[in-house]
Protein backbone atom coordinates (compact mmCIF):
# COMPACT_ATOMS: atom_id res chain seq x y z
CA UNK A 1 0.00 0.00 0.00
CA UNK A 2 1.19 3.50 -0.80
CA UNK A 3 2.45 5.91 1.82
CA UNK A 4 0.90 9.34 2.10
CA UNK A 5 2.77 12.49 3.06
CA UNK A 6 1.00 14.93 5.37
CA UNK A 7 0.45 17.23 2.39
CA UNK A 8 -1.80 14.55 0.90
CA UNK A 9 -3.96 14.35 4.02
CA UNK A 10 -7.59 15.17 3.46
CA UNK A 11 -10.97 14.17 4.77
CA UNK A 12 -11.82 10.59 3.84
CA UNK A 13 -8.23 9.40 3.30
CA UNK A 14 -7.66 5.93 4.79
CA UNK A 15 -4.43 5.45 6.74
CA UNK A 16 -2.98 2.85 9.12
CA UNK A 17 -2.51 3.85 12.76
CA UNK A 18 -1.84 1.61 15.76
CA UNK A 19 -2.21 -1.42 13.45
CA UNK A 20 -5.75 -0.44 12.55
CA UNK A 21 -7.22 1.10 9.39
CA UNK A 22 -8.51 4.62 10.05
CA UNK A 23 -10.28 7.34 8.12
CA UNK A 24 -9.25 11.00 8.39
CA UNK A 25 -12.11 13.20 9.60
CA UNK A 26 -10.27 16.52 9.92
CA UNK A 27 -6.79 17.74 9.12
CA UNK A 28 -5.16 20.94 10.33
CA UNK A 29 -1.65 22.37 9.96
CA UNK A 30 -0.15 23.93 13.07
CA UNK A 31 3.02 25.96 12.69
CA UNK A 32 4.87 28.40 14.88
CA UNK A 33 6.18 31.20 12.64
CA UNK A 34 9.79 30.14 12.86
CA UNK A 35 9.27 26.57 14.00
CA UNK A 36 8.53 23.06 12.88
CA UNK A 37 5.11 22.58 11.24
CA UNK A 38 2.83 19.78 12.39
CA UNK A 39 -0.25 18.12 10.95
CA UNK A 40 -2.95 17.51 13.47
CA UNK A 41 -5.62 15.05 12.37
CA UNK A 42 -8.80 13.66 13.84
CA UNK A 43 -9.25 10.06 12.73
CA UNK A 44 -11.86 7.36 13.23
CA UNK A 45 -10.52 3.87 13.75
CA UNK A 46 -12.51 1.65 11.45
CA UNK A 47 -12.40 -1.51 13.60
CA UNK A 48 -13.15 -0.06 17.02
CA UNK A 49 -15.04 3.03 15.82
CA UNK A 50 -13.02 5.18 18.23
CA UNK A 51 -12.25 8.78 17.25
CA UNK A 52 -8.76 9.93 18.26
CA UNK A 53 -6.37 12.80 17.52
CA UNK A 54 -2.91 12.25 16.07
CA UNK A 55 -0.10 14.69 15.35
CA UNK A 56 2.63 14.28 12.74
CA UNK A 57 5.54 16.41 11.63
CA UNK A 58 4.69 18.08 8.34
CA UNK A 59 6.39 16.16 5.56
CA UNK A 60 6.30 12.83 7.39
CA UNK A 61 4.73 9.88 5.62
CA UNK A 62 2.10 7.54 6.94
CA UNK A 63 1.18 4.10 5.62
CA UNK A 64 -2.05 4.06 3.64
CA UNK A 65 -4.78 1.53 4.45
CA UNK A 66 -6.18 -0.67 1.68
CA UNK A 67 -9.79 0.08 2.47
CA UNK A 68 -12.54 0.10 -0.16
CA UNK A 69 -16.32 0.16 -0.12
CA UNK A 70 -18.11 -2.33 -2.37
CA UNK A 71 -21.80 -2.86 -3.15
CA UNK A 72 -22.79 -6.50 -2.66
CA UNK A 73 -26.10 -8.36 -2.47
CA UNK A 74 -26.87 -10.25 0.73
CA UNK A 75 -27.43 -13.96 0.15
CA UNK A 76 -27.81 -15.91 3.40
CA UNK A 77 -26.37 -16.63 6.83
CA UNK A 78 -25.00 -20.02 7.79
CA UNK A 79 -24.91 -19.47 11.52
CA UNK A 80 -21.31 -18.31 11.54
CA UNK A 81 -20.91 -16.10 8.46
CA UNK A 82 -23.08 -13.80 6.42
CA UNK A 83 -22.62 -14.36 2.70
CA UNK A 84 -22.71 -11.64 0.04
CA UNK A 85 -22.35 -11.70 -3.73
CA UNK A 86 -21.17 -9.27 -6.38
CA UNK A 87 -24.14 -9.17 -8.80
CA UNK A 88 -21.87 -8.60 -11.79
CA UNK A 89 -19.00 -11.03 -11.21
CA UNK A 90 -20.97 -13.46 -8.99
CA UNK A 91 -17.96 -13.49 -6.72
CA UNK A 92 -18.96 -14.30 -3.13
CA UNK A 93 -17.58 -13.05 0.13
CA UNK A 94 -18.34 -13.93 3.76
CA UNK A 95 -18.51 -11.44 6.63
CA UNK A 96 -18.13 -12.46 10.25
CA UNK A 97 -20.09 -11.33 13.28
CA UNK A 98 -17.62 -8.54 14.11
CA UNK A 99 -18.11 -6.99 10.67
CA UNK A 100 -21.89 -7.36 10.57
CA UNK A 101 -22.47 -6.38 14.19
CA UNK A 102 -25.89 -4.95 15.05
CA UNK A 103 -26.71 -4.52 11.39
CA UNK A 104 -27.47 -8.22 11.08
CA UNK A 105 -31.06 -7.41 11.98
CA UNK A 106 -31.47 -5.33 8.81
CA UNK A 107 -30.14 -7.89 6.34
CA UNK A 108 -32.75 -8.86 3.76
CA UNK A 109 -31.96 -11.40 1.07
CA UNK A 110 -31.11 -9.79 -2.28
CA UNK A 111 -30.75 -6.33 -0.73
CA UNK A 112 -27.61 -4.54 -1.88
CA UNK A 113 -25.43 -3.60 1.10
CA UNK A 114 -22.22 -1.55 1.34
CA UNK A 115 -19.32 -3.66 2.61
CA UNK A 116 -16.11 -2.00 3.75
CA UNK A 117 -13.17 -4.25 2.89
CA UNK A 118 -9.72 -3.96 4.49
CA UNK A 119 -7.12 -5.96 2.59
CA UNK A 120 -10.08 -7.68 0.90
CA UNK A 121 -11.70 -8.70 4.20
CA UNK A 122 -15.04 -7.23 5.32
CA UNK A 123 -14.76 -5.01 8.40
CA UNK A 124 -18.15 -3.33 8.19
CA UNK A 125 -21.53 -4.05 6.60
CA UNK A 126 -23.95 -1.18 6.03
CA UNK A 127 -27.51 -2.13 5.03
CA UNK A 128 -29.54 0.01 2.60
CA UNK A 129 -31.11 3.09 4.23
CA UNK A 130 -34.54 1.51 3.91
CA UNK A 131 -35.46 -2.15 4.18
CA UNK A 132 -38.77 -4.00 3.96
CA UNK A 133 -39.47 -6.67 6.55
CA UNK A 134 -42.44 -8.76 7.66
CA UNK A 135 -43.94 -8.47 11.14
CA UNK A 136 -43.88 -11.85 12.86
CA UNK A 137 -45.12 -10.75 16.24
CA UNK A 138 -47.03 -7.82 17.71
CA UNK A 139 -50.01 -7.25 20.01
CA UNK A 140 -53.35 -6.89 18.23
CA UNK A 141 -54.15 -3.20 17.98
CA UNK A 142 -56.93 -1.74 20.13
CA UNK A 143 -60.03 -0.93 18.16
CA UNK A 144 -61.03 2.72 18.15
CA UNK A 145 -57.53 4.06 18.76
CA UNK A 146 -57.27 6.98 16.40
CA UNK A 147 -54.90 9.22 18.27
CA UNK A 148 -51.95 7.31 16.90
CA UNK A 149 -49.88 8.01 19.95
CA UNK A 150 -47.24 5.72 21.28
CA UNK A 151 -47.63 2.78 19.00
CA UNK A 152 -46.49 -0.71 20.01
CA UNK A 153 -43.43 -2.89 19.60
CA UNK A 154 -43.35 -5.29 16.68
CA UNK A 155 -40.84 -8.06 16.07
CA UNK A 156 -39.72 -8.44 12.46
CA UNK A 157 -38.66 -11.60 10.62
CA UNK A 158 -34.98 -10.85 11.27
CA UNK A 159 -35.51 -10.38 15.00
CA UNK A 160 -35.39 -6.57 14.86
CA UNK A 161 -37.90 -4.83 17.12
CA UNK A 162 -39.40 -1.49 16.00
CA UNK A 163 -42.28 0.64 17.21
CA UNK A 164 -45.22 0.56 14.81
CA UNK A 165 -48.66 2.23 14.81
CA UNK A 166 -51.40 0.26 16.57
CA UNK A 167 -53.24 -0.61 13.33
CA UNK A 168 -50.34 -2.54 11.83
CA UNK A 169 -50.74 -6.30 12.23
CA UNK A 170 -48.81 -9.58 12.14
CA UNK A 171 -48.06 -10.74 8.60
CA UNK A 172 -47.83 -7.24 7.17
CA UNK A 173 -44.62 -6.00 5.53
CA UNK A 174 -43.31 -2.64 6.68
CA UNK A 175 -40.63 -0.22 5.52
CA UNK A 176 -38.01 0.71 8.15
CA UNK A 177 -35.27 3.36 8.15
CA UNK A 178 -32.15 1.39 9.18
CA UNK A 179 -30.26 4.54 10.26
CA UNK A 180 -32.76 5.40 12.98
CA UNK A 181 -34.46 2.02 13.37
CA UNK A 182 -37.83 3.73 12.88
CA UNK A 183 -40.98 2.61 11.11
CA UNK A 184 -41.65 4.51 7.87
CA UNK A 185 -44.76 2.97 6.31
CA UNK A 186 -46.70 -0.15 5.46
CA UNK A 187 -45.76 -1.81 2.17
CA UNK A 188 -48.77 -2.71 0.06
CA UNK B 1 -17.57 25.90 -17.70
CA UNK B 2 -17.75 29.02 -15.60
CA UNK B 3 -15.23 28.98 -12.76
CA UNK B 4 -17.30 29.95 -9.73
CA UNK B 5 -14.16 30.80 -7.78
CA UNK B 6 -13.79 34.24 -9.37
CA UNK B 7 -15.51 35.96 -6.44
CA UNK B 8 -13.71 37.33 -3.38
CA UNK B 9 -13.96 35.38 -0.13
CA UNK B 10 -13.88 38.46 2.14
CA UNK B 11 -17.02 40.56 2.58
CA UNK B 12 -16.99 44.24 1.60
CA UNK B 13 -17.36 45.07 5.25
CA UNK B 14 -14.08 43.29 5.99
CA UNK B 15 -12.29 44.81 3.00
CA UNK B 16 -13.32 48.30 4.17
CA UNK B 17 -12.07 47.34 7.62
CA UNK B 18 -8.73 46.29 6.11
CA UNK B 19 -8.40 49.66 4.38
CA UNK B 20 -9.20 51.44 7.67
CA UNK B 21 -6.61 49.34 9.51
CA UNK B 22 -3.90 50.18 6.96
CA UNK B 23 -4.80 53.89 7.20
CA UNK B 24 -4.50 53.81 10.99
CA UNK B 25 -1.14 52.04 10.83
CA UNK B 26 0.24 54.62 8.41
CA UNK B 27 -1.04 57.43 10.64
CA UNK B 28 0.53 55.76 13.68
CA UNK B 29 3.96 55.73 12.07
CA UNK B 30 3.62 59.18 10.47
CA UNK B 31 2.93 60.62 13.95
CA UNK B 32 6.14 58.99 15.19
CA UNK B 33 8.32 60.07 12.28
CA UNK B 34 8.94 56.53 11.13
CA UNK B 35 9.65 56.47 7.40
CA UNK B 36 7.66 54.19 5.11
CA UNK B 37 9.95 52.21 2.79
CA UNK B 38 9.42 49.77 -0.04
CA UNK B 39 12.04 47.05 -0.61
CA UNK B 40 12.05 44.35 -3.32
CA UNK B 41 9.90 41.24 -3.19
CA UNK B 42 12.51 39.46 -5.34
CA UNK B 43 15.99 38.96 -3.94
CA UNK B 44 19.12 37.23 -5.22
CA UNK B 45 19.25 35.23 -1.95
CA UNK B 46 16.65 33.70 0.31
CA UNK B 47 16.68 32.60 3.93
CA UNK B 48 18.49 29.71 5.60
CA UNK B 49 15.84 29.32 8.36
CA UNK B 50 15.22 25.61 8.74
CA UNK B 51 11.45 26.03 8.97
CA UNK B 52 10.92 28.77 6.38
CA UNK B 53 10.80 27.72 2.73
CA UNK B 54 11.35 30.28 0.01
CA UNK B 55 9.36 30.33 -3.21
CA UNK B 56 11.63 31.05 -6.17
CA UNK B 57 11.06 32.64 -9.54
CA UNK B 58 13.10 32.39 -12.74
CA UNK B 59 13.83 35.71 -14.42
CA UNK B 60 15.54 36.61 -17.67
CA UNK B 61 15.90 39.68 -19.83
CA UNK B 62 18.45 42.18 -21.06
CA UNK B 63 21.64 41.58 -19.10
CA UNK B 64 20.23 38.28 -17.81
CA UNK B 65 20.39 35.98 -20.83
CA UNK B 66 20.14 32.78 -18.79
CA UNK B 67 17.13 32.27 -16.50
CA UNK B 68 18.30 33.34 -13.05
CA UNK B 69 16.79 32.24 -9.76
CA UNK B 70 15.33 34.92 -7.53
CA UNK B 71 13.84 34.35 -4.10
CA UNK B 72 10.50 35.82 -3.06
CA UNK B 73 11.05 37.31 0.38
CA UNK B 74 9.71 35.50 3.46
CA UNK B 75 10.07 38.85 5.24
CA UNK B 76 11.62 42.20 4.23
CA UNK B 77 14.11 41.93 7.09
CA UNK B 78 17.42 41.71 5.22
CA UNK B 79 16.62 44.54 2.82
CA UNK B 80 15.34 46.77 5.63
CA UNK B 81 18.49 46.14 7.65
CA UNK B 82 20.52 47.17 4.62
CA UNK B 83 18.61 50.46 4.69
CA UNK B 84 19.37 50.81 8.41
CA UNK B 85 23.06 50.29 7.66
CA UNK B 86 22.81 52.96 4.98
CA UNK B 87 21.51 55.41 7.59
CA UNK B 88 17.73 55.35 7.17
CA UNK B 89 16.81 55.83 10.82
CA UNK B 90 13.43 54.40 11.94
CA UNK B 91 11.63 52.67 9.08
CA UNK B 92 8.49 50.63 8.49
CA UNK B 93 7.07 48.67 5.61
CA UNK B 94 3.75 47.06 4.71
CA UNK B 95 4.35 44.40 2.08
CA UNK B 96 3.53 40.98 0.74
CA UNK B 97 5.70 38.07 1.84
CA UNK B 98 5.63 34.51 0.54
CA UNK B 99 6.26 31.25 2.38
CA UNK B 100 6.00 27.86 0.76
CA UNK B 101 4.27 24.90 2.38
CA UNK B 102 2.04 26.96 4.69
CA UNK B 103 -1.69 26.59 4.11
CA UNK B 104 -4.28 26.40 6.89
CA UNK B 105 -7.14 28.38 8.39
CA UNK B 106 -4.43 30.64 9.84
CA UNK B 107 -1.92 30.53 6.94
CA UNK B 108 -1.99 31.71 3.34
CA UNK B 109 1.27 31.18 1.38
CA UNK B 110 1.28 34.89 0.46
CA UNK B 111 0.34 37.30 3.22
CA UNK B 112 0.71 40.89 4.34
CA UNK B 113 3.43 41.82 6.78
CA UNK B 114 3.97 44.99 8.74
CA UNK B 115 7.60 45.23 9.74
CA UNK B 116 9.39 48.06 11.49
CA UNK B 117 12.78 48.91 12.97
CA UNK B 118 13.63 51.36 15.73
CA UNK B 119 17.26 52.40 16.21
CA UNK B 120 17.99 52.98 19.89
CA UNK B 121 15.07 50.83 21.07
CA UNK B 122 15.48 47.72 23.22
CA UNK B 123 13.10 44.77 22.94
CA UNK B 124 11.21 46.17 25.95
CA UNK B 125 10.81 49.57 24.23
CA UNK B 126 9.55 47.98 21.04
CA UNK B 127 7.07 45.72 22.84
CA UNK B 128 5.66 48.80 24.56
CA UNK B 129 5.26 50.57 21.21
CA UNK B 130 3.70 47.47 19.62
CA UNK B 131 1.23 47.29 22.49
CA UNK B 132 0.08 50.85 21.77
CA UNK B 133 -0.40 50.06 18.08
CA UNK B 134 -2.28 46.81 18.76
CA UNK B 135 -4.57 48.55 21.23
CA UNK B 136 -5.22 51.27 18.67
CA UNK B 137 -6.12 48.68 15.99
CA UNK B 138 -8.05 46.18 18.13
CA UNK B 139 -9.34 48.32 20.98
CA UNK B 140 -8.16 45.61 23.39
CA UNK B 141 -6.70 45.72 26.91
CA UNK B 142 -3.05 46.43 27.65
CA UNK B 143 -0.76 43.48 26.94
CA UNK B 144 0.80 41.23 29.57
CA UNK B 145 4.33 39.86 29.52
CA UNK B 146 5.62 36.42 30.36
CA UNK B 147 9.02 34.89 29.74
CA UNK B 148 9.23 31.73 27.63
CA UNK B 149 10.46 29.88 30.70
CA UNK B 150 7.57 31.09 32.90
CA UNK B 151 5.01 30.29 30.18
CA UNK B 152 6.17 26.66 30.13
CA UNK B 153 6.33 26.51 33.89
CA UNK B 154 2.81 27.92 34.14
CA UNK B 155 1.20 25.66 31.53
CA UNK B 156 3.24 22.48 31.98
CA UNK B 157 5.18 22.88 35.21
CA UNK B 158 8.31 22.14 33.16
CA UNK B 159 11.52 24.16 32.84
CA UNK B 160 12.24 24.47 29.10
CA UNK B 161 15.84 25.62 29.66
CA UNK B 162 17.24 22.54 31.38
CA UNK B 163 17.95 19.11 29.89
CA UNK B 164 16.01 17.54 32.77
CA UNK B 165 13.04 19.70 31.74
CA UNK B 166 13.33 18.58 28.12
CA UNK B 167 13.40 14.90 29.18
CA UNK B 168 10.31 15.54 31.31
CA UNK B 169 8.65 17.30 28.40
CA UNK B 170 9.29 14.34 26.11
CA UNK B 171 7.65 11.99 28.60
CA UNK B 172 4.69 14.31 28.88
CA UNK B 173 4.29 14.51 25.08
CA UNK B 174 4.47 10.71 24.77
CA UNK B 175 1.99 10.29 27.59
CA UNK B 176 -0.43 12.73 25.94
CA UNK B 177 -0.48 10.85 22.63
CA UNK B 178 2.01 12.88 20.59
CA UNK B 179 4.26 9.87 19.94
CA UNK B 180 3.44 9.93 16.22
CA UNK B 181 5.01 13.41 15.99
CA UNK B 182 8.22 12.56 17.83
CA UNK B 183 11.42 10.79 16.75
CA UNK B 184 14.51 9.80 18.68
CA UNK B 185 16.53 12.30 16.68
CA UNK B 186 14.35 15.28 17.58
CA UNK B 187 16.17 18.31 18.95
CA UNK B 188 15.02 20.01 22.14
CA UNK B 189 13.72 22.85 19.94
CA UNK B 190 11.45 20.54 17.95
CA UNK B 191 9.93 19.23 21.19
CA UNK B 192 9.59 22.77 22.53
CA UNK B 193 7.91 23.95 19.33
CA UNK B 194 5.42 21.07 19.50
CA UNK B 195 4.69 21.83 23.15
CA UNK B 196 4.41 25.54 22.41
CA UNK B 197 1.76 24.84 19.74
CA UNK B 198 -0.18 22.26 21.74
CA UNK B 199 -0.07 23.49 25.35
CA UNK B 200 1.11 27.08 25.55
CA UNK B 201 -0.30 28.91 22.55
CA UNK B 202 -3.91 27.78 23.04
CA UNK B 203 -3.91 29.07 26.64
CA UNK B 204 -1.98 32.32 26.70
CA UNK B 205 -3.26 35.75 25.69
CA UNK B 206 -6.94 34.87 25.87
CA UNK B 207 -8.10 37.93 27.83
CA UNK B 208 -5.43 40.34 26.62
CA UNK B 209 -2.50 40.21 24.21
CA UNK B 210 0.51 38.41 25.67
CA UNK B 211 4.17 38.97 24.85
CA UNK B 212 6.28 35.86 25.34
CA UNK B 213 9.81 37.11 25.90
CA UNK B 214 13.29 35.66 26.14
CA UNK B 215 13.03 32.74 23.71
CA UNK B 216 15.76 30.09 24.16
CA UNK B 217 19.15 30.98 22.68
CA UNK B 218 18.81 28.01 20.30
CA UNK B 219 15.73 29.73 18.81
CA UNK B 220 17.21 33.23 18.81
CA UNK B 221 17.06 33.55 14.98
CA UNK B 222 18.27 37.15 14.45
CA UNK B 223 18.13 38.31 18.06
CA UNK B 224 20.92 39.16 20.47
CA UNK B 225 21.62 36.70 23.24
CA UNK B 226 20.94 37.87 26.77
CA UNK B 227 23.98 39.02 28.68
CA UNK B 228 22.27 38.16 32.01
CA UNK B 229 21.40 34.58 31.04
CA UNK B 230 23.15 33.15 27.98
CA UNK B 231 20.51 30.39 27.76
CA UNK B 232 18.00 32.91 26.45
CA UNK B 233 17.79 35.58 23.76
CA UNK B 234 16.11 38.92 23.15
CA UNK B 235 13.56 37.34 20.82
CA UNK B 236 9.88 37.79 21.65
CA UNK B 237 6.52 36.91 20.16
CA UNK B 238 3.03 38.32 20.58
CA UNK B 239 -0.02 36.08 21.02
CA UNK B 240 -3.66 37.02 21.27
CA UNK B 241 -6.71 34.76 21.36
CA UNK B 242 -4.85 31.74 20.04
CA UNK B 243 -3.12 33.56 17.17
CA UNK B 244 0.61 34.18 16.87
CA UNK B 245 0.58 37.81 15.76
CA UNK B 246 4.16 39.04 15.78
CA UNK B 247 7.80 38.13 16.16
CA UNK B 248 10.44 40.62 17.23
CA UNK B 249 14.09 40.93 18.11
CA UNK B 250 16.48 43.19 19.85
CA UNK B 251 18.59 42.80 16.77
CA UNK B 252 21.84 40.97 16.47
CA UNK B 253 24.24 43.45 14.86
CA UNK B 254 27.34 41.26 14.80
CA UNK B 255 28.02 40.04 11.24
CA UNK B 256 30.30 37.24 12.39
CA UNK B 257 27.73 35.76 14.77
CA UNK B 258 25.03 36.16 12.11
CA UNK B 259 27.11 34.21 9.60
CA UNK B 260 27.63 31.44 12.16
CA UNK B 261 23.88 31.19 12.70
CA UNK B 262 23.27 30.93 8.95
CA UNK B 263 25.88 28.18 8.75
CA UNK B 264 24.29 26.41 11.71
CA UNK B 265 20.88 26.61 9.91
CA UNK B 266 22.39 24.99 6.85
CA UNK B 267 23.93 22.21 8.95
CA UNK B 268 20.50 21.52 10.44
CA UNK B 269 18.94 21.65 6.98
CA UNK B 270 21.43 19.07 5.76
CA UNK B 271 20.74 16.82 8.76
CA UNK B 272 17.00 16.99 8.06
CA UNK B 273 17.43 16.26 4.35
CA UNK B 274 16.43 19.80 3.33
CA UNK B 275 18.22 21.76 0.65
CA UNK B 276 20.97 24.04 1.97
CA UNK B 277 20.42 27.69 1.07
CA UNK B 278 22.89 30.30 -0.12
CA UNK B 279 23.43 33.00 2.51
CA UNK B 280 22.55 36.59 1.67
CA UNK B 281 26.02 38.12 1.31
CA UNK B 282 24.65 41.63 0.73
CA UNK B 283 22.85 41.48 4.06
CA UNK B 284 25.97 40.21 5.84
CA UNK B 285 28.05 42.92 4.16
CA UNK B 286 25.60 45.52 5.50
CA UNK B 287 25.92 44.10 9.03
CA UNK B 288 29.66 44.11 8.62
CA UNK B 289 29.58 47.75 7.53
CA UNK B 290 27.61 48.39 10.70
CA UNK B 291 23.96 48.83 11.58
CA UNK B 292 22.75 50.84 14.56
CA UNK B 293 21.68 49.09 17.75
CA UNK B 294 17.97 48.60 17.13
CA UNK B 295 14.90 46.50 17.73
CA UNK B 296 12.60 45.23 14.98
CA UNK B 297 9.29 43.43 14.72
CA UNK B 298 7.10 41.79 12.08
CA UNK B 299 3.32 41.67 12.50
CA UNK B 300 1.02 39.48 10.40
CA UNK B 301 -1.63 41.96 9.30
CA UNK B 302 -4.10 39.39 7.98
CA UNK B 303 -4.21 37.78 11.43
CA UNK B 304 -4.51 41.18 13.09
CA UNK B 305 -7.49 41.82 10.82
CA UNK B 306 -8.94 38.39 11.71
CA UNK B 307 -9.03 39.51 15.34
CA UNK B 308 -10.36 42.94 14.41
CA UNK B 309 -13.39 41.50 12.58
CA UNK B 310 -13.75 38.24 14.54
CA UNK B 311 -12.86 35.93 11.61
CA UNK B 312 -12.08 32.25 12.25
CA UNK B 313 -10.53 31.58 8.85
CA UNK B 314 -7.90 33.69 7.13
CA UNK B 315 -9.83 33.45 3.84
CA UNK B 316 -12.50 35.64 5.44
CA UNK B 317 -10.06 38.57 5.48
CA UNK B 318 -8.38 38.03 2.08
CA UNK B 319 -9.91 39.11 -1.20
CA UNK B 320 -8.54 36.02 -2.92
CA UNK B 321 -6.86 33.30 -0.84
CA UNK B 322 -4.53 30.84 -2.60
CA UNK B 323 -7.42 28.58 -3.68
CA UNK B 324 -8.78 31.49 -5.69
CA UNK B 325 -5.56 33.29 -6.57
Amino acid sequence: MANYSTNEFKQGLKIMQDGEPCVILENEMVKPGKGQAFSRVRIRKLLSGKVVEKTFKSGDSVEGADVVDVELAYLYADGEFWHFMNNETFEQIAADDAAVGDNKKWLVEQDVCTLTLWNGKPINVAPPNFVELEIVETDPGLKGDTAGTGGKPATLSTGAVVRVPLFVQIGEVIKVDTRSGEYVSRVK
Amino acid sequence: MTDVRWQPTASWNVLHNRADMLRRIRTFFAERDVLEVDTPLLSHAGVTDVHLQNVTAQLQGPGMPIPTTFYLQTSPEYAMKRLLAAGSGSIYQICKVVRDDEISVRHNPEFTMLEWYRPGFSDADLMAETDVLVRDILGCAEAEYVTYQDAFQRELNIDPLTSAGIAELKQRLLHDGYGSAIDESDSADTLLQLAMSMYVEPNIGQERPCFVTHFPASQAALAKLSTDDPRVSHRFELFYQGLELANGFWELTDAKQQRQRFEQDNRERKALGLQEQPVDERFLAALDAGIPECAGIAVGLDRLLMLRVGAQDISQVLSFPIERA
